[in-house]
Protein backbone atom coordinates (compact mmCIF):
# COMPACT_ATOMS: atom_id res chain seq x y z
CA UNK A 1 0.00 0.00 0.00
CA UNK A 2 1.22 3.46 -0.73
CA UNK A 3 -0.38 6.62 0.54
CA UNK A 4 0.77 8.43 -2.58
CA UNK A 5 -1.59 6.25 -4.64
CA UNK A 6 -4.45 7.25 -2.40
CA UNK A 7 -3.68 10.91 -1.89
CA UNK A 8 -2.66 11.98 -5.38
CA UNK A 9 -2.34 15.69 -6.13
CA UNK A 10 -5.61 15.73 -8.04
CA UNK A 11 -7.46 14.20 -5.08
CA UNK A 12 -5.94 16.65 -2.64
CA UNK A 13 -6.82 19.51 -4.97
CA UNK A 14 -10.45 18.46 -5.48
CA UNK A 15 -10.72 17.50 -1.81
CA UNK A 16 -9.58 20.89 -0.66
CA UNK A 17 -11.39 22.94 -3.30
CA UNK A 18 -14.34 20.86 -4.38
CA UNK A 19 -15.94 21.97 -7.64
CA UNK A 20 -19.71 22.36 -7.87
CA UNK A 21 -20.13 22.53 -4.12
CA UNK A 22 -23.45 24.10 -3.18
CA UNK A 23 -26.98 24.07 -4.45
CA UNK A 24 -28.66 25.82 -7.37
CA UNK A 25 -32.26 26.93 -7.63
CA UNK A 26 -33.88 25.19 -10.56
CA UNK A 27 -32.79 21.62 -9.99
CA UNK A 28 -35.40 18.99 -10.83
CA UNK A 29 -33.76 15.92 -9.35
CA UNK A 30 -31.94 15.35 -6.10
CA UNK A 31 -31.02 12.63 -3.62
CA UNK A 32 -29.25 12.27 -0.30
CA UNK A 33 -26.66 9.76 0.72
CA UNK A 34 -24.94 9.08 3.97
CA UNK A 35 -22.32 6.91 5.52
CA UNK A 36 -23.59 6.00 8.99
CA UNK A 37 -20.20 4.63 10.00
CA UNK A 38 -18.50 7.98 9.82
CA UNK A 39 -21.32 10.50 9.64
CA UNK A 40 -20.35 11.73 6.18
CA UNK A 41 -23.17 12.86 3.96
CA UNK A 42 -23.84 14.16 0.48
CA UNK A 43 -26.81 15.72 -1.29
CA UNK A 44 -26.70 15.72 -5.08
CA UNK A 45 -28.80 18.21 -7.08
CA UNK A 46 -29.13 18.13 -10.84
CA UNK A 47 -31.17 19.55 -13.67
CA UNK A 48 -32.12 17.27 -16.54
CA UNK A 49 -33.43 19.20 -19.54
CA UNK A 50 -36.10 18.07 -21.99
CA UNK A 51 -33.48 16.16 -23.98
CA UNK A 52 -32.51 14.23 -20.86
CA UNK A 53 -29.21 16.01 -20.68
CA UNK A 54 -27.60 17.06 -17.39
CA UNK A 55 -27.76 20.80 -17.73
CA UNK A 56 -26.33 21.50 -14.30
CA UNK A 57 -25.23 19.51 -11.27
CA UNK A 58 -23.95 20.36 -7.80
CA UNK A 59 -23.62 18.77 -4.39
CA UNK A 60 -23.67 19.70 -0.75
CA UNK A 61 -22.12 17.73 2.03
CA UNK A 62 -19.08 17.03 4.06
CA UNK A 63 -16.64 14.21 4.21
CA UNK A 64 -13.06 13.13 3.85
CA UNK A 65 -10.74 14.18 1.02
CA UNK A 66 -11.65 11.03 -0.93
CA UNK A 67 -15.41 11.53 -0.75
CA UNK A 68 -15.24 15.26 -1.51
CA UNK A 69 -12.82 14.72 -4.40
CA UNK A 70 -14.95 11.92 -5.78
CA UNK A 71 -18.11 14.05 -5.72
CA UNK A 72 -16.22 16.98 -7.20
CA UNK A 73 -14.74 14.98 -10.08
CA UNK A 74 -18.05 13.20 -10.67
CA UNK A 75 -20.09 16.38 -10.94
CA UNK A 76 -17.54 17.91 -13.32
CA UNK A 77 -17.61 14.85 -15.49
CA UNK A 78 -21.32 14.30 -15.95
CA UNK A 79 -22.31 17.88 -16.64
CA UNK A 80 -23.48 18.17 -20.25
CA UNK A 81 -23.87 14.44 -20.70
CA UNK A 82 -27.08 12.58 -21.42
CA UNK A 83 -28.76 10.52 -18.73
CA UNK A 84 -27.97 7.28 -20.54
CA UNK A 85 -24.31 8.26 -20.80
CA UNK A 86 -24.21 9.26 -17.15
CA UNK A 87 -25.54 5.87 -16.13
CA UNK A 88 -22.94 4.13 -18.27
CA UNK A 89 -20.17 6.20 -16.66
CA UNK A 90 -21.48 5.44 -13.17
CA UNK A 91 -21.53 1.70 -13.92
CA UNK A 92 -18.06 1.86 -15.42
CA UNK A 93 -16.67 3.81 -12.46
CA UNK A 94 -18.23 1.57 -9.80
CA UNK A 95 -17.00 -1.49 -11.70
CA UNK A 96 -13.49 -0.08 -11.76
CA UNK A 97 -13.54 0.68 -8.02
CA UNK A 98 -14.93 -2.74 -7.17
CA UNK A 99 -13.24 -5.21 -9.50
CA UNK A 100 -11.79 -4.08 -12.83
CA UNK A 101 -8.40 -2.42 -13.24
CA UNK A 102 -9.54 -0.10 -15.99
CA UNK A 103 -12.40 1.99 -17.38
CA UNK A 104 -13.94 0.81 -20.63
CA UNK A 105 -16.69 3.24 -21.54
CA UNK A 106 -16.18 4.91 -24.91
CA UNK A 107 -18.00 7.97 -23.69
CA UNK A 108 -15.06 8.91 -21.50
CA UNK A 109 -12.21 10.82 -23.07
CA UNK A 110 -8.67 9.86 -22.13
CA UNK A 111 -8.17 12.80 -19.78
CA UNK A 112 -11.49 12.02 -18.10
CA UNK A 113 -10.38 8.42 -17.60
CA UNK A 114 -7.13 9.64 -16.05
CA UNK A 115 -9.08 11.81 -13.63
CA UNK A 116 -11.35 8.98 -12.59
CA UNK A 117 -8.46 6.55 -12.29
CA UNK A 118 -6.92 8.87 -9.71
CA UNK A 119 -9.56 7.48 -7.35
CA UNK A 120 -8.49 3.88 -7.96
CA UNK A 121 -6.06 4.08 -5.00
CA UNK A 122 -8.96 3.34 -2.64
CA UNK A 123 -9.02 -0.24 -3.89
CA UNK A 124 -6.11 -0.94 -1.56
CA UNK A 125 -8.07 0.51 1.36
CA UNK A 126 -11.28 -1.52 1.65
CA UNK A 127 -12.65 0.67 4.46
CA UNK A 128 -12.34 3.71 2.22
CA UNK A 129 -14.08 2.35 -0.89
CA UNK A 130 -17.44 3.69 0.24
CA UNK A 131 -15.97 7.15 0.63
CA UNK A 132 -15.31 7.09 -3.11
CA UNK A 133 -18.60 5.52 -4.15
CA UNK A 134 -21.16 7.31 -1.97
CA UNK A 135 -21.73 10.29 -4.27
CA UNK A 136 -22.00 8.02 -7.32
CA UNK A 137 -24.70 5.88 -5.73
CA UNK A 138 -26.45 9.08 -4.72
CA UNK A 139 -26.33 10.36 -8.30
CA UNK A 140 -27.99 7.14 -9.48
CA UNK A 141 -30.63 7.53 -6.82
CA UNK A 142 -31.32 11.12 -7.96
CA UNK A 143 -31.68 10.03 -11.58
CA UNK A 144 -34.05 7.24 -10.57
CA UNK A 145 -36.14 9.62 -8.47
CA UNK A 146 -35.67 7.38 -5.50
CA UNK A 147 -36.90 8.72 -2.18
CA UNK A 148 -34.62 6.35 -0.34
CA UNK A 149 -31.58 7.88 1.30
CA UNK A 150 -28.51 6.08 -0.01
CA UNK A 151 -26.64 4.35 2.77
CA UNK A 152 -23.29 2.71 2.64
CA UNK A 153 -24.32 0.23 5.34
CA UNK A 154 -27.31 -2.07 5.29
CA UNK B 1 5.03 -1.18 37.51
CA UNK B 2 7.08 -1.85 34.41
CA UNK B 3 5.15 -1.11 31.23
CA UNK B 4 7.54 -3.08 29.05
CA UNK B 5 6.83 -6.19 31.13
CA UNK B 6 3.10 -5.54 30.99
CA UNK B 7 3.20 -5.00 27.25
CA UNK B 8 4.96 -8.34 26.81
CA UNK B 9 1.93 -10.02 28.32
CA UNK B 10 -0.07 -8.98 25.22
CA UNK B 11 0.69 -11.32 22.28
CA UNK B 12 -0.62 -8.78 19.72
CA UNK B 13 2.54 -6.72 20.24
CA UNK B 14 4.84 -9.69 19.48
CA UNK B 15 4.52 -9.36 15.73
CA UNK B 16 4.62 -6.53 13.26
CA UNK B 17 1.31 -5.35 11.87
CA UNK B 18 1.81 -4.51 8.20
CA UNK B 19 5.57 -4.16 8.81
CA UNK B 20 5.11 -1.74 11.68
CA UNK B 21 5.32 -2.01 15.43
CA UNK B 22 1.75 -1.62 16.56
CA UNK B 23 0.93 1.67 18.27
CA UNK B 24 -2.51 0.80 19.57
CA UNK B 25 -4.44 3.91 20.55
CA UNK B 26 -7.96 2.54 20.24
CA UNK B 27 -8.57 1.03 23.66
CA UNK B 28 -11.72 3.07 24.26
CA UNK B 29 -13.12 1.08 21.36
CA UNK B 30 -11.76 -2.25 22.58
CA UNK B 31 -8.66 -3.22 24.50
CA UNK B 32 -6.10 -5.81 23.48
CA UNK B 33 -6.04 -9.13 25.34
CA UNK B 34 -3.33 -10.44 27.65
CA UNK B 35 -2.05 -13.98 27.06
CA UNK B 36 -3.70 -15.30 30.25
CA UNK B 37 -7.14 -14.43 28.87
CA UNK B 38 -6.52 -15.95 25.45
CA UNK B 39 -5.00 -19.09 27.00
CA UNK B 40 -7.92 -19.46 29.38
CA UNK B 41 -10.36 -19.65 26.49
CA UNK B 42 -8.19 -22.23 24.74
CA UNK B 43 -7.75 -24.31 27.89
CA UNK B 44 -11.41 -24.24 28.73
CA UNK B 45 -12.43 -25.44 25.28
CA UNK B 46 -9.69 -28.05 25.03
CA UNK B 47 -9.69 -29.48 28.54
CA UNK B 48 -12.72 -28.42 30.52
CA UNK B 49 -15.63 -27.70 28.25
CA UNK B 50 -19.19 -28.46 29.15
CA UNK B 51 -22.38 -26.46 29.34
CA UNK B 52 -23.14 -25.06 32.75
CA UNK B 53 -25.96 -25.30 35.25
CA UNK B 54 -27.80 -28.24 33.76
CA UNK B 55 -26.06 -31.59 33.81
CA UNK B 56 -24.68 -33.38 36.82
CA UNK B 57 -21.60 -34.93 35.23
CA UNK B 58 -18.14 -33.94 36.36
CA UNK B 59 -17.33 -31.45 33.57
CA UNK B 60 -20.69 -29.70 33.93
CA UNK B 61 -20.23 -29.20 37.63
CA UNK B 62 -16.65 -27.97 37.21
CA UNK B 63 -17.64 -25.54 34.43
CA UNK B 64 -20.53 -24.22 36.50
CA UNK B 65 -18.18 -23.59 39.41
CA UNK B 66 -15.71 -21.73 37.17
CA UNK B 67 -18.50 -19.61 35.73
CA UNK B 68 -19.77 -18.73 39.19
CA UNK B 69 -16.23 -17.93 40.36
CA UNK B 70 -16.13 -15.08 37.83
CA UNK B 71 -19.34 -13.73 39.33
CA UNK B 72 -17.73 -13.62 42.74
CA UNK B 73 -14.55 -12.04 41.32
CA UNK B 74 -16.59 -9.32 39.66
CA UNK B 75 -18.61 -8.78 42.82
CA UNK B 76 -15.42 -8.26 44.81
CA UNK B 77 -13.78 -6.16 42.10
CA UNK B 78 -16.60 -3.65 42.01
CA UNK B 79 -17.46 -4.06 45.70
CA UNK B 80 -21.06 -5.09 45.18
CA UNK B 81 -22.89 -6.21 48.27
CA UNK B 82 -24.10 -9.53 46.91
CA UNK B 83 -22.93 -11.84 44.13
CA UNK B 84 -26.50 -12.07 42.88
CA UNK B 85 -26.25 -8.41 41.90
CA UNK B 86 -23.92 -9.41 39.06
CA UNK B 87 -25.73 -10.37 35.85
CA UNK B 88 -23.74 -11.55 32.82
CA UNK B 89 -24.84 -10.13 29.48
CA UNK B 90 -23.40 -10.14 25.98
CA UNK B 91 -22.05 -6.65 26.54
CA UNK B 92 -22.75 -3.29 28.11
CA UNK B 93 -25.23 -2.64 25.30
CA UNK B 94 -27.31 -5.59 26.38
CA UNK B 95 -27.00 -4.53 30.01
CA UNK B 96 -28.51 -1.12 29.21
CA UNK B 97 -31.17 -2.68 26.97
CA UNK B 98 -32.06 -5.03 29.81
CA UNK B 99 -32.69 -2.13 32.19
CA UNK B 100 -34.48 0.06 29.64
CA UNK B 101 -36.72 -2.81 28.64
CA UNK B 102 -37.64 -4.17 32.07
CA UNK B 103 -37.74 -0.86 33.95
CA UNK B 104 -39.62 0.66 31.02
CA UNK B 105 -42.17 -2.14 31.02
CA UNK B 106 -42.93 -1.79 34.69
CA UNK B 107 -42.39 1.86 35.54
CA UNK B 108 -42.66 4.07 32.47
CA UNK B 109 -45.80 5.36 30.86
CA UNK B 110 -46.82 8.17 28.52
CA UNK B 111 -45.34 11.54 29.43
CA UNK B 112 -42.72 10.14 31.81
CA UNK B 113 -39.21 11.42 31.35
CA UNK B 114 -35.87 9.66 31.08
CA UNK B 115 -32.89 11.92 31.65
CA UNK B 116 -29.71 11.28 29.65
CA UNK B 117 -26.85 13.62 28.73
CA UNK B 118 -25.67 15.00 25.42
CA UNK B 119 -22.49 12.98 25.55
CA UNK B 120 -24.08 9.54 25.73
CA UNK B 121 -22.97 6.73 23.48
CA UNK B 122 -25.74 5.52 21.15
CA UNK B 123 -26.06 2.42 23.35
CA UNK B 124 -27.35 4.66 26.14
CA UNK B 125 -29.82 6.47 23.91
CA UNK B 126 -31.27 4.04 21.37
CA UNK B 127 -32.70 1.61 24.00
CA UNK B 128 -34.58 4.55 25.56
CA UNK B 129 -35.68 5.73 22.13
CA UNK B 130 -37.43 2.35 21.72
CA UNK B 131 -39.51 3.29 24.76
CA UNK B 132 -40.18 6.72 23.34
CA UNK B 133 -41.68 4.99 20.30
CA UNK B 134 -43.51 2.27 22.20
CA UNK B 135 -44.77 4.20 25.21
CA UNK B 136 -44.59 7.85 24.22
CA UNK B 137 -42.18 8.72 26.97
CA UNK B 138 -39.94 11.80 26.72
CA UNK B 139 -36.15 11.83 26.62
CA UNK B 140 -34.33 14.81 28.07
CA UNK B 141 -30.65 15.56 27.60
CA UNK B 142 -28.53 17.33 30.22
CA UNK B 143 -26.28 19.74 28.36
CA UNK B 144 -22.53 19.64 28.04
CA UNK B 145 -20.61 22.81 28.80
CA UNK B 146 -17.79 24.33 26.74
CA UNK B 147 -15.24 22.06 28.40
CA UNK B 148 -17.12 18.99 27.22
CA UNK B 149 -18.30 18.16 30.74
CA UNK B 150 -21.72 17.49 32.20
CA UNK B 151 -21.97 19.09 35.62
CA UNK B 152 -24.22 18.21 38.50
CA UNK B 153 -26.03 21.51 37.91
CA UNK B 154 -26.70 20.58 34.28
CA UNK B 155 -28.32 17.37 35.48
CA UNK B 156 -30.30 19.14 38.19
CA UNK B 157 -31.65 21.65 35.67
CA UNK B 158 -33.35 18.89 33.67
CA UNK B 159 -34.88 16.96 36.54
CA UNK B 160 -38.64 17.42 36.77
CA UNK B 161 -41.36 15.68 38.71
CA UNK B 162 -41.79 13.49 35.61
CA UNK B 163 -38.20 12.20 35.67
CA UNK B 164 -38.40 8.47 36.33
CA UNK B 165 -34.81 7.37 35.73
CA UNK B 166 -31.45 9.02 35.04
CA UNK B 167 -28.96 7.23 32.81
CA UNK B 168 -25.51 8.76 32.36
CA UNK B 169 -21.96 7.86 31.34
CA UNK B 170 -19.26 7.47 33.91
CA UNK B 171 -16.58 8.66 31.50
CA UNK B 172 -17.16 10.16 28.06
CA UNK B 173 -15.65 8.17 25.20
CA UNK B 174 -15.17 11.42 23.24
CA UNK B 175 -14.18 14.26 25.58
CA UNK B 176 -12.90 11.97 28.33
CA UNK B 177 -14.95 13.87 30.91
CA UNK B 178 -15.45 11.98 34.15
CA UNK B 179 -18.95 12.72 35.43
CA UNK B 180 -19.63 13.38 39.12
CA UNK B 181 -21.62 10.17 39.34
CA UNK B 182 -21.65 9.88 43.11
CA UNK B 183 -23.13 13.36 43.43
CA UNK B 184 -25.59 12.65 40.62
CA UNK B 185 -26.75 9.53 42.45
CA UNK B 186 -27.14 11.43 45.73
CA UNK B 187 -29.14 14.15 44.04
CA UNK B 188 -31.33 11.66 42.19
CA UNK B 189 -31.95 9.55 45.26
CA UNK B 190 -32.99 12.63 47.22
CA UNK B 191 -35.81 12.84 44.67
CA UNK B 192 -36.41 9.07 44.60
CA UNK B 193 -35.07 8.67 41.07
CA UNK B 194 -32.96 5.60 40.28
CA UNK B 195 -29.70 6.00 38.33
CA UNK B 196 -28.05 3.82 35.71
CA UNK B 197 -24.37 4.46 35.01
CA UNK B 198 -22.96 3.48 31.63
CA UNK B 199 -19.58 2.35 32.88
CA UNK B 200 -18.07 1.20 29.58
CA UNK B 201 -15.25 3.70 29.82
CA UNK B 202 -15.23 3.93 33.60
CA UNK B 203 -14.71 0.30 34.52
CA UNK B 204 -11.44 -0.26 32.62
CA UNK B 205 -9.77 2.85 34.01
CA UNK B 206 -11.22 3.89 37.37
CA UNK B 207 -11.61 2.31 40.78
CA UNK B 208 -15.14 1.04 41.23
CA UNK B 209 -17.06 0.71 44.45
CA UNK B 210 -20.75 0.05 43.92
CA UNK B 211 -21.64 0.45 47.58
CA UNK B 212 -19.90 3.79 47.69
CA UNK B 213 -21.30 5.11 44.40
CA UNK B 214 -24.69 3.73 45.45
CA UNK B 215 -26.05 3.70 41.88
CA UNK B 216 -28.97 1.44 41.06
CA UNK B 217 -27.48 0.02 37.87
CA UNK B 218 -23.97 0.00 36.40
CA UNK B 219 -23.21 -1.39 32.92
CA UNK B 220 -19.78 -2.85 32.13
CA UNK B 221 -18.22 -4.01 28.89
CA UNK B 222 -15.84 -6.98 29.23
CA UNK B 223 -13.88 -6.46 26.01
CA UNK B 224 -12.79 -2.98 27.06
CA UNK B 225 -11.35 -4.45 30.30
CA UNK B 226 -8.76 -6.69 28.62
CA UNK B 227 -11.41 -9.39 28.45
CA UNK B 228 -13.04 -11.35 25.62
CA UNK B 229 -15.77 -9.98 23.38
CA UNK B 230 -19.28 -11.28 23.97
CA UNK B 231 -19.40 -10.55 27.68
CA UNK B 232 -20.69 -7.64 29.67
CA UNK B 233 -21.96 -7.15 33.16
CA UNK B 234 -25.01 -5.54 34.56
CA UNK B 235 -24.61 -4.63 38.19
CA UNK B 236 -28.01 -3.94 39.70
CA UNK B 237 -29.13 -3.57 43.27
CA UNK B 238 -30.82 -6.75 44.37
CA UNK B 239 -34.11 -4.99 45.08
CA UNK B 240 -34.33 -4.06 41.39
CA UNK B 241 -33.44 -7.50 40.08
CA UNK B 242 -36.09 -9.00 42.33
CA UNK B 243 -38.65 -6.38 41.43
CA UNK B 244 -38.24 -6.03 37.65
CA UNK B 245 -39.67 -8.56 35.18
CA UNK B 246 -37.35 -10.96 33.34
CA UNK B 247 -35.72 -9.74 30.12
CA UNK B 248 -35.32 -12.71 27.79
CA UNK B 249 -37.18 -15.97 28.12
CA UNK B 250 -35.62 -19.37 27.63
CA UNK B 251 -33.84 -22.21 29.33
CA UNK B 252 -32.10 -21.63 32.62
CA UNK B 253 -34.17 -18.65 33.73
CA UNK B 254 -37.25 -20.59 34.82
CA UNK B 255 -38.42 -22.23 37.99
CA UNK B 256 -41.36 -24.26 36.75
CA UNK B 257 -42.93 -24.43 33.30
CA UNK B 258 -46.50 -25.72 32.91
CA UNK B 259 -49.06 -25.39 30.16
CA UNK B 260 -51.03 -23.07 32.38
CA UNK B 261 -48.16 -20.82 33.36
CA UNK B 262 -44.52 -20.30 34.21
CA UNK B 263 -42.63 -19.24 37.28
CA UNK B 264 -39.22 -17.70 36.94
CA UNK B 265 -35.95 -18.73 38.51
CA UNK B 266 -34.07 -17.14 41.34
CA UNK B 267 -31.36 -14.57 40.90
CA UNK B 268 -29.09 -14.41 39.06
CA UNK B 269 -30.54 -17.09 36.73
CA UNK B 270 -33.66 -14.99 36.15
CA UNK B 271 -31.70 -12.72 33.82
CA UNK B 272 -29.43 -15.29 32.18
CA UNK B 273 -31.63 -17.13 29.69
CA UNK B 274 -30.13 -19.66 27.34
CA UNK B 275 -26.54 -20.82 27.06
CA UNK B 276 -24.37 -17.94 28.11
CA UNK B 277 -20.94 -16.97 26.77
CA UNK B 278 -19.45 -19.53 29.12
CA UNK B 279 -15.83 -19.56 27.92
CA UNK B 280 -15.74 -15.78 27.81
CA UNK B 281 -17.16 -15.42 31.30
CA UNK B 282 -14.63 -17.91 32.64
CA UNK B 283 -11.78 -16.14 30.81
CA UNK B 284 -13.00 -12.78 32.08
CA UNK B 285 -11.96 -13.90 35.53
CA UNK B 286 -8.38 -13.76 34.21
CA UNK B 287 -8.95 -10.16 33.04
CA UNK B 288 -10.03 -9.20 36.54
CA UNK B 289 -7.02 -10.97 38.04
CA UNK B 290 -4.76 -9.27 35.50
CA UNK B 291 -6.08 -5.83 36.46
CA UNK B 292 -5.92 -6.65 40.16
CA UNK B 293 -2.32 -7.76 39.82
CA UNK B 294 -1.33 -4.40 38.35
CA UNK B 295 -3.69 -2.50 40.63
CA UNK B 296 -6.33 -0.10 39.37
CA UNK B 297 -4.61 2.80 41.16
CA UNK B 298 -1.47 2.08 39.14
CA UNK B 299 -3.46 1.83 35.92
CA UNK B 300 -5.14 5.17 36.70
CA UNK B 301 -1.81 6.82 37.50
CA UNK B 302 -0.12 5.50 34.37
CA UNK B 303 -2.96 6.56 32.09
CA UNK B 304 -3.07 9.99 33.71
CA UNK B 305 0.62 10.43 32.97
CA UNK B 306 0.05 9.41 29.36
CA UNK B 307 -2.88 11.80 29.11
CA UNK B 308 -0.92 14.74 30.48
CA UNK B 309 2.00 13.97 28.20
CA UNK B 310 -0.28 13.51 25.19
CA UNK B 311 -2.20 16.72 25.83
CA UNK B 312 1.02 18.68 26.22
CA UNK B 313 2.49 17.22 23.06
CA UNK B 314 -0.58 17.67 20.89
CA UNK B 315 -1.27 21.17 22.16
CA UNK B 316 2.16 22.15 20.89
CA UNK B 317 1.37 20.72 17.48
CA UNK B 318 -0.02 23.53 15.34
CA UNK B 319 -3.34 22.96 13.64
CA UNK B 320 -4.34 20.21 16.09
CA UNK B 321 -7.51 21.09 17.99
CA UNK B 322 -8.29 19.05 21.06
CA UNK B 323 -11.99 18.47 21.70
CA UNK B 324 -13.08 19.39 25.21
CA UNK B 325 -11.08 20.38 28.22
CA UNK B 326 -12.68 18.68 31.22
CA UNK B 327 -11.13 19.14 34.64
CA UNK B 328 -11.59 15.46 35.45
CA UNK B 329 -10.54 13.55 32.36
CA UNK B 330 -9.77 9.94 31.46
CA UNK B 331 -7.28 8.65 28.89
CA UNK B 332 -9.05 9.82 25.76
CA UNK B 333 -7.90 12.57 23.39
CA UNK B 334 -10.30 13.46 20.59
CA UNK B 335 -8.94 15.92 18.09
CA UNK B 336 -9.28 17.45 14.66
CA UNK B 337 -6.68 18.85 12.30
CA UNK B 338 -7.69 21.98 10.45
CA UNK B 339 -7.96 21.02 6.78
CA UNK B 340 -7.77 17.22 7.15
CA UNK B 341 -10.84 15.07 7.63
CA UNK B 342 -10.58 12.58 10.54
CA UNK B 343 -10.88 9.61 8.17
CA UNK B 344 -7.94 10.82 6.18
CA UNK B 345 -6.02 11.26 9.44
CA UNK B 346 -6.85 7.70 10.50
CA UNK B 347 -5.79 6.22 7.15
CA UNK B 348 -2.50 8.11 7.10
CA UNK B 349 -1.71 7.25 10.73
CA UNK B 350 -2.50 3.61 10.06
CA UNK B 351 0.21 3.53 7.42
CA UNK B 352 2.73 3.95 10.25
CA UNK B 353 1.04 1.41 12.49
CA UNK B 354 -0.72 4.03 14.60
CA UNK B 355 -4.24 2.69 15.19
CA UNK B 356 -6.77 5.36 16.18
CA UNK B 357 -10.48 5.74 15.63
CA UNK B 358 -12.16 8.32 13.43
CA UNK B 359 -15.83 9.13 13.10
CA UNK B 360 -18.57 10.12 15.49
CA UNK B 361 -17.63 7.35 17.96
CA UNK B 362 -21.30 6.40 18.28
CA UNK B 363 -22.01 9.85 19.74
CA UNK B 364 -23.87 11.72 17.04
CA UNK B 365 -25.81 13.89 19.49
CA UNK B 366 -22.52 15.12 20.94
CA UNK B 367 -20.95 15.71 17.53
CA UNK B 368 -24.02 17.64 16.37
CA UNK B 369 -23.69 19.79 19.47
CA UNK B 370 -19.99 20.36 18.75
CA UNK B 371 -20.94 21.02 15.14
CA UNK B 372 -18.40 18.47 13.96
CA UNK B 373 -19.36 15.55 11.72
CA UNK B 374 -16.41 13.55 12.94
CA UNK B 375 -13.32 13.63 15.13
CA UNK B 376 -10.15 11.57 15.41
CA UNK B 377 -9.56 9.86 18.74
CA UNK B 378 -6.53 8.42 20.48
CA UNK B 379 -7.35 6.44 23.62
CA UNK B 380 -5.05 4.71 26.05
CA UNK B 381 -4.69 1.38 27.76
CA UNK B 382 -2.29 0.01 30.31
CA UNK B 383 0.16 -1.09 27.57
CA UNK B 384 0.69 2.36 26.05
CA UNK B 385 3.90 4.32 26.47
CA UNK B 386 5.06 7.88 25.92
CA UNK B 387 6.84 6.53 22.87
CA UNK B 388 3.40 5.67 21.42
CA UNK B 389 2.40 9.31 21.83
CA UNK B 390 5.59 10.49 20.16
CA UNK B 391 4.76 8.22 17.23
CA UNK B 392 1.24 9.62 17.13
CA UNK B 393 2.66 13.12 17.01
CA UNK B 394 5.10 12.21 14.23
CA UNK B 395 2.33 10.57 12.21
CA UNK B 396 0.18 13.69 12.63
CA UNK B 397 3.07 15.71 11.20
CA UNK B 398 3.22 13.35 8.23
CA UNK B 399 -0.48 13.91 7.75
CA UNK B 400 0.01 17.65 7.68
CA UNK B 401 2.82 17.25 5.15
CA UNK B 402 0.68 15.16 2.79
CA UNK B 403 -2.03 17.80 2.97
CA UNK B 404 0.49 20.61 2.54
CA UNK B 405 -0.33 22.22 5.87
Amino acid sequence: MDLKDLYQEIILDHGKNPRNLGKFDNYNKDAKGNNPLCGDNVHVYLRLNENKKVEDIAFEGHGCAISMASASIMTDMVRGKEEKEVKEIVTDFLGMIKEKDFLESNILKDDEKTKLMSLSGVKQYPMRVKCATLSWHTLTSALDNSDQIVKTEE
Amino acid sequence: MNIDDIKREFPIFDDKIQNNDLVYLDSANSSQKPRVVVDRIYDFYTKEFSNIGRSVHYLAVAATNLYEQTRVSVQKYINAKDKDEIVFTKGATEAINLVANTFGQKYLSEGDEVLLTELEHHSNYVPWHFLRKAKNIKIEFAEINDNGEVTLEAIEKKITNKTKIISVSHLSNVTGAILPIKEIVQLAHSKNIPVLIDGCQGAPHLKLDMQDIDCDFYAISGHKMYGPTGIGILYAKKKWLEDLPPYQGGGGMINEVKKEGITYGELPNKYEAGTMATAQVIAFNESIKFMEKIGIQNIEKHEKELLDYGLEKLRKNNSVNIIGNPKEKGGVISFTIEGVHPHDIATILDEDGVAIRAGHHCCQILHDKLNLPATARASFGVYNTKDDIDKLDEAINKCKKIFNL
